[in-house]
């Protein structure tokens, strides 16, 4: 099959149209989950099939996308997808934040703060924030839409009960609104605050078949106790390449003597940095 | 004074099947009522109904609510309803595990009404969890374990914990000593009683076993096949039994 024989980012126009839809509407109810007739892709669930469905129905032959995974523009599943779109979308990519019109993001969100004109489509792996502590689906559609959330502060309860702080650290539940409760994907807490954002956000589960959307300047409040407010926490160092002391970091063990290393998740920020002539503890043996 | 439930002909139907059918009763502040009667006769249905679980076929059901006074609980919007059965509701089940969160720490458990109704400050909560735990005689270094680490009884007790910590004013209990050996259900029926007395509570009670309503139940209510046989006082009841069923209810009880 020659790769003109796929229509414009693979899907159809009639899904593409369906998931529009619903994106929509998922916009009008910032933080409800609206269900979608999801379709097979041509890669596992699990490996970011909800986004790649959302990022196909958003794409115009004039965007430029960016993937990342983990913050990182290549690694392997942020280099499949990019490859994907490259070959069926016949879109421009690019690694720069900047210069994206869509980014397409697995568990971050990019350091650099992101404008009105960008959007940034969410792989979502469960879309439930209340899926843990309430198995029944019937249920949990339900507390939503009769607004319960109070189990969601149990979860919090156990967590300050236990390692007595809230240890929750990833995937920590927002209400966006004023309203629903929601999964932001499992996000490291630190990424929390920048949800509230000039640039659209889309969230696709395409094993759960739900789509939702924070609007652009909505209101995402982390949930908390009055006694144990929310906090967004990093590891304690500066990147060890670029020096950035505001950037999320990840840990790298670097020898069997326990040496490590702490870089910016984002590697395009911290490119940036580096070209622009910052350097950090161990720039000059790691480049 | 007002009855704090007014039932009027309440049936419930499995298909052809009767439930329970026209029951009719009034229920007054601090009342505790017994409700008897052999597997099937339609006790635990005619309780599920009465706390919302499952819909009536016919009837009503006015609880007198806080602020709009007696009110329709069959008819009213969900959201109120489950606003009840959250804070001047309780619902104790016959297994523990069917009321509790067995994943979730003791403290979590009694602490859930609490935050439902928007309690935000750990320690008030924390602090709360550990007074009931107290009152229903569970140690206070359990707080954090799981409920999966009692046994039956402090399962039990604990169920009861946690419904009571917001202060309902009416307990739905369904056979709540069953399944517990003799000396564990003294114990928790001794419990009951003080807190039912200490609170004001109104109860419902559902059970098969007539010590227990002896003890607990000012009134009873005798029910075969779906249908309420016999009421009244619960000692008038049980010494002068008038309806053939409770005189064979009645007698079946082993004498120790």
């Amino acid at each position: 099959m020659t790769d003109q024989a796929y229509n414009f980012a693979y899907l159809d126009e009639q899904t593409k149209r369906m998931i529009r839809r619903a994106i929509l509407k998922g916009l009008a109810v910032p933080g409800y989950q609206v269900p979608f007739a999801s379709r097979e892709m041509p890669m596992p669930y699990g490996w970011g099939t909800g986004g790649v469905q959302v990022s196909a129905a958003t794409l115009t032959p004039d965007d430029t996308l960016k993937v990342i995974d983990q913050g990182a523009d290549d690694t392997t599943n942020a280099v499949s997808i990019r490859k994907f779109f490259e070959r069926t979308a016949g879109v421009a990519t690019t690694d720069e934040t900047d210069k994206a019109s869509v980014i397409q993001t697995r568990h971050r969100i990019p350091e650099m703060p992101l404008r009105e004109d960008q959007i940034l489509v969410y792989q979502v792996p469960i879309p439930e924030p209340l899926r843990f502590l309430e198995p029944r689906e019937t249920e949990t559609r339900k507390m939503h839409s009769l607004e319960e959330y109070g189990l969601m502060h149990v979860k919090l309860y156990e967590d300050v009960s236990q390692h007595g702080q809230i240890a929750t650290s990833y995937a920590y539940p927002v209400r966006v609104s004023g309203r629903y409760v929601m999964d932001p994907s499992p996000i490291p807490k630190f990424d929390n605050p920048k949800l509230e954002m000039d640039a659209i956000q889309l969230f696709g589960a395409g094993r759960e078949q739900r789509i939702y959307a924070v609007p652009p300047w909505t209101q995402v409040v982390s949930l908390d106790f009055e006694d144990y407010p929310f906090e967004a926490s990093k590891a304690d160092h500066a990147c060890d390449l670029c020096g950035a002391g505001d950037s999320y970091l990840d840990e790298v063990i670097t020898d069997d003597s326990g040496n490590r290393m702490f870089v910016c998740s984002d590697t395009d920020y911290c490119r940036s940095r580096r070209d622009d002539g910052h350097t950090g503890r161990l720039a000059g043996d790691a480049t | 004074m007002t009855p704090l439930l007014q039932v009027r002909d309440v049936s419930h139907f499995y298909g052809a099947r009767i439930g329970c059918s026209d029951v009719n009763f009034d229920l007054y502040p601090g009342e505790v009522m017994g409700i008897v009667g052999e597997s099937g006769s339609g006790k635990s249905t005619l309780l599920n109904c009465l706390a919302g679980h499952l819909p009536p076929d016919t009837g009503e059901v006015v609880f007198d609510t806080r602020a709009d006074g007696p009110t329709d609980t069959v008819t009213m919007s969900e959201p109120a309803r489950r606003m009840l059965s959250r804070t001047d509701w309780a619902f104790v089940h016959q297994h523990a595990r069917d009321g509790l969160r067995m994943s979730v720490s003791a403290g979590g458990n009694i602490g859930e009404r609490l935050m439902a109704v928007g309690a935000r400050r750990y320690g008030d909560i924390r602090a709360q969890a550990t007074d009931w735990l107290g009152r229903v005689e569970i140690d206070e270094s359990r707080i954090d374990d799981r409920p999966s680490a009692f046994s039956g009884g402090m399962q039990q007790r604990l169920q009861i914990a946690r419904n009571l910590v917001t202060g309902p004013r009416l307990v739905f209990m369904d056979e709540p000593t069953g399944g517990l050996d003799v000396s564990v259900q003294a114990r928790l029926l001794d419990l009951l009683r003080g807190l039912v007395r200490e609170m004001g509570l109104s109860a419902l009670i559902v059970t098969h076993d007539l010590a227990v309503v002896r003890l607990l139940a000012d009134r009873l209510m005798v029910m075969k096949d779906g249908y309420v046989v016999e009421s009244g006082l619960t000692d008038q009841v049980l010494d002068d039994p008038q309806h053939a069923y409770t005189q064979l209810l009645v007698s079946s009880v082993l004498q120790v």
